[in-house]
């Protein structure tokens, strides 16, 4: 690959926006402050589950300083949801309420105490129902009913898909395995507690700027919540302080705010606490999982049937997509000839789980990974050489109908096994090491999507769209309703158009996610900025230079074709002296063209499995990570200290390898996080940490040394080949610290997080030679639906580039 | 019963008026304007809300602002000259240690202090200074980065004077 062709591209630059955050000057949703604001608070629920038979709002109207309480009955009559199939929600709750901290009121005040002193003041008369508090509850209670529609008494989603004949894939297997796993629920912690300001104006029309990942459901949603058209809406994502997923979702302050703007003729602002933001979750589902896989005595996988069943909480949120990812992204990694999957998400009275970084995929690789090791184990393998064999081939189809593209997951696991030491250190560590502390190295790998190939909700528009103008004065600006959360998308979107027109990303100025003033992108989740609103830019950077080099050519007299955009000037490369500086360019360009104003537009390729379900599971292309990591278990203790952590990561191209790397670290530590320590629980329907005090999370302390591989595989559906980098480099992390363990001291810890406690008990079975393993053992007794039975894709050849909707007919270079 | 304090902030003196349960957290943002600190748990747990008192870093969000009456208050918006960068913010920007940047504000001024305090901390004190200071964007690996490097930044400044 010859980076020498790219001017920007590839360079560790400093994010755009890193000046002003390093400085303080970043302004997230709570530090905006507008004249005559008022604040808001939400009052809520005290009762897992309750009718609501009464509210009482006299004695807070009448407090001093109160501007404005209302309650469900002031809000339009709907429900709604993030998916169209799932509308069951209700920003202040007029009948029902179905788990502690659901809202039911808002308060406007003169400031945020006289707000919380007025909440207190609201009489709220409940008639409690019993709690459903988890999967066995739920199943086992179907009169009591959280909910009035889905699949089945308590139960949301019923998913049944199966690619090719299970069973006759197991009869030919020499070896199969059947494991059940957990995963317990944890949440985003975003360090930026959610925040929003609106303002209704005298128009009648309502600004809203709040802390959200996807401004444009959120304007999509406001416009059926609040009856107002979408015209006369316009939301302003402000800079991010963390999303994580926790921030996709429109919530009840957004929706309280822009009620109370309304009625009360000012700006109001709604802070949440931090205890507020535990409840309102969205996070990692707790999932159960049985996994029965066939296996050859070579390593081979000859099929893998998976069941799931999600803990959702109360509400819909993103759940159904949730349960279609614990199934339909596993055979995207290793070769999987046939496939099944049963996924079931059920109703619970806590806060509803939602996307969180590696969206409903941590868990079944989690599963996947640790039962290869015991298979591994059982064929005599090593791990490693296991994995490589059975990595999955480029451009070639998996079972349930995905299309991969480009893998460089073979590539990840030699470099992560040759740095690590690997093949030593499995040696060396054990059993075989000295002492009560144990060393252990384990490994595992995956693969995860590089932006969702559908909607939301299914219409025919881009993905993402990109407004590039440049005028005489030299100035670039790039519009794009891309949330920057933090991973930088500002900056790739700068680098990228400044690659374009030969430029520094310092001339560019990006103006992001108001649903006023850029096209829509969908939002930040999925890992689909980069390749959508990059392929867009791109588009969109190319037009304007075709029509400056088109006035550049006139004036030089030469074909347009023989221009070079570099340097901040236009010309002929072997004729640089006549070279015409960039303003002097767009000057030219203007004054031919009239105004330089240029869009690009993306949609992924249209590739859906032509199956009810297909929808979820196709992307652009796939992203792959191979982690290897080192630990020392404490058998007195239980403790387990991370040594090193080795990770590739093919990534596809490195835009930027500095914030490449950033993502991929952070990947790592949140995995780390999930693996040893964050668990959401709850006692009766109270959180039982909701502090950052209490809800434990990786410090500076906790955090090994991460060594990070990058390859690059160029995939040709991606910007300049890149692919995804935020959210698949968690995946391997977790499996491979449970092998890891299980190498230090052979405990089997089938259940997330791993923690002391949990080594000790398997410890002591191992002292009583009984099967030293932690984990389920029970499952819950459900009737399945049939499955949707479809012939398995796997192993037909892929096309390497496909056409996209609003692609330029011109192939790319 | 409201009180009257004074606070210097960046080097400016603030008479200030307060309610005796208002913390130097919610007098820097709302009555200063100093939204650089930030508010991530209001008990002390994460560090996003650090400004140096009197030489020293303290969570703003644990500090009465009565308690602070007297004091000298450094924040974000002061620690380099307008226009300027310290080496410290600059090292965050340059290494990557920035994402969300919701912590930057707190982290660079623990980093300040103990560069302070320590010109050549081992790794095992850059740990344990920035314990107290909670990220969940980058698991700290370019931060830790960016800070070595300030380290040697501040000592070859000091080795030409």
């Amino acid at each position: 690959m010859n980076k020498e062709r790219f001017a920007v591209v590839g360079q560790p630059l400093p994010k755009i926006d890193a000046w002003s955050k390093v400085t303080g000057q970043t302004r997230y949703a709570d530090d905006l402050v507008l004249p005559r604001m008022a604040f808001g608070r939400l009052l809520r629920s005290p009762h897992s589950h309750a009718w609501i038979r009464r509210i009482d709002t006299t004695r807070a109207r009448a407090l001093p300083g109160v501007y404005a309480v209302i309650t469900g009955a002031d809000l339009p009559p709907v429900k709604f949801g993030i998916l169209p199939v799932s509308q069951d929600e209700e920003a202040l709750c007029r009948e029902k309420v179905r788990l502690v901290g659901d809202p039911v009121a808002a308060v406007a005040a003169v400031d945020e105490e006289t707000a919380e002193r007025a909440s207190e003041l609201i009489d709220v008369e409940y008639e409690t129902l019993p709690p459903l508090m988890s999967i066995h509850d739920s199943l086992a209670h179907p009169e009591v009913r959280i909910h009035e529609y889905g699949d089945g008494p308590n139960i949301h989603k019923l998913v049944a898909l199966q690619f090719g004949d299970v069973d006759a894939a197991f009869a030919k297997a020499d070896l199969v395995r059947e494991d059940v796993f957990y995963f317990e629920g944890n949440t985003h912690l975003p360090m930026e507690q959610h925040a929003a300001v609106a303002a209704w104006g005298p128009d009648g029309k309502l600004t809203l700027w709040s802390s959200t990942q996807t401004p444009h459901y959120v304007h999509r949603l406001l416009t059926k919540i609040l009856d107002v058209p979408g015209a006369h809406l316009r939301v302003i994502a402000t800079p991010v302080g963390g999303g994580f997923g926790g921030k996709l979702d429109p919530f009840a302050h957004e929706i309280a705010a822009c009620r109370l703007s309304q009625i009360t003729g000012r700006p109001v602002k709604i802070a949440l606490t931090r205890e507020e933001v535990f409840y309102v979750h969205r996070g990692r589902h707790p999932v159960l999982m049985w996994l029965k896989t066939g296996f050859t005595r070579d390593g081979d996988i000859t099929g893998s049937h998976i069941r799931t069943w999600l803990d959702g909480g109360a509400y819909g949120s993103y759940g159904v997509a949730s349960t279609f990812y614990t199934g339909v992204i596993n055979p995207v990694t290793y070769k999987m000839p046939v496939y099944k999957f049963e996924g079931a998400r059920i109703f619970t009275n806590k806060p509803p789980c939602g996307p969180k970084r590696g969206h409903g995929t941590p868990q079944p690789r989690f599963a996947l990974e640790c039962q290869l090791d015991k298979a591994a184990e059982q064929l005599g393998l090593d791990p490693a050489d296991m994995r490589r064999r059975i990595a999955v081939e480029p451009f070639t189809k998996t079972a349930n109908h995905l299309t991969v593209t480009t893998t460089g997951l073979v590539e990840c696991i030699d470099k992560v096994v040759e740095s690590s030491g690997w093949r030593d250190k499995r040696e060396r560590f054990g059993a075989r090491s000295a002492g009560a502390r144990k060393k252990g190295i384990g490994i595992a790998a995956s693969a995860y999507m590089t932006g969702a190939g559908t909607a939301i909700y299914w219409n025919s528009m881009p993905h993402s769209g990109v407004v590039v103008r440049a005028d005489r004065s030299g100035g670039v600006s790039v519009l794009c309703g891309a949330t920057d959360i933090g991973q930088g998308s500002d900056s790739i979107l700068a680098y990228l158009v400044a690659e374009g027109l030969g430029i520094d990303p310092k001339d560019i100025r990006v103006h992001a996610s108001d649903t006023d003033l850029t096209p829509v992108d969908l939002g930040s989740y999925s890992s689909r900025v980069t390749l959508m609103c990059g392929m867009a830019a791109i588009q969109a950077a190319n037009r304007l230079r075709t029509a400056i080099f088109e006035a550049v050519a006139k004036k030089l007299e030469v074909p347009p074709g023989a221009l070079a955009a570099r340097d901040r000037k236009v010309g002929v490369p072997d004729d640089w002296d006549k070279a015409v500086p960039f303003a002097q360019a767009v000057e030219l360009g203007e004054a031919m063209h009239g105004v330089l104003a240029f869009a690009g537009s993306y949609a992924p390729p249209k590739r859906a499995g032509k199956y009810k379900g297909g929808g979820v599971g196709p992307s652009p292309c796939y992203s792959y990570s191979a982690a290897v990591v080192e630990l020392t278990v404490d058998e007195e203790t239980g403790e387990i200290h991370l040594d090193d952590i080795w990770i590739g990561h093919d990534v596809g191209r490195a835009l930027n390898p500095l914030l490449v790397e950033g993502q991929v670290e952070g990947s790592v530590y949140m995995g780390i996080g999930e693996a040893l320590m964050e668990e959401q629980v709850f006692r009766k329907g109270l959180h039982k940490t909701p502090s950052m005090l209490d809800y434990k999370s990786p410090t500076t302390l906790e955090i090994p040394d991460i060594r990070t591989y990058l390859v690059e595989t160029d995939d040709p559906e991606g910007p300049f080949g890149a692919k995804e980098a935020g959210q698949g480099p968690l995946l391997p992390v977790i499996p491979a610290i449970a092998n890891a363990v299980y190498h230090a001291v052979g405990v089997r810890i089938d259940e997330v997080p791993i923690t002391p406690d949990k080594v000790l008990r398997g410890l002591e079975l191992k002292r009583q030679s009984k099967p030293a393993r932690i984990g389920p053992d029970r499952l819950p007794v459900m009737q399945w639906k049939e499955p949707l039975v479809v012939e398995s894709a796997f192993g037909q050849p892929a096309e390497a580039v496909v056409l996209r909707p609003f692609a330029d007919p011109t192939p790319r270079a | 019963m409201k009180r009257l304090i004074q606070l210097t902030v960046n080097g400016q003196a603030h008479d200030l008026v307060v309610t005796p349960v208002g913390t130097l957290l919610d007098v820097l943002r709302d009555d200063l304007g100093l939204t650089g600190a930030k508010r991530g748990c209001d008990l002390g747990a994460c560090g996003a809300c650090t400004v140096i008192l009197d030489g020293r870093p303290v969570n703003s969000c644990l500090t009465l602002a009565v308690e602070a009456d007297g004091s000298d208050v450094a924040t974000i918006e002061g620690v380099a000259a307008p226009g300027r960068l310290h080496p410290v913010q600059e090292a965050f920007a340059v290494h990557g240690a920035v994402q969300c940047g919701f912590c930057t504000p707190g982290m660079v001024l623990v980093t300040k202090s103990l560069l302070d305090e320590c010109p050549e901390p081992e790794d095992r004190q850059i740990r344990e200074a920035l314990s107290g200071n909670l990220c969940r964007c980058t698991g700290y690996v370019k931060v830790l980065d960016a800070v070595r490097a300030a380290a040697r930044r501040l000592r070859a400044r000091e080795g030409v004077r």
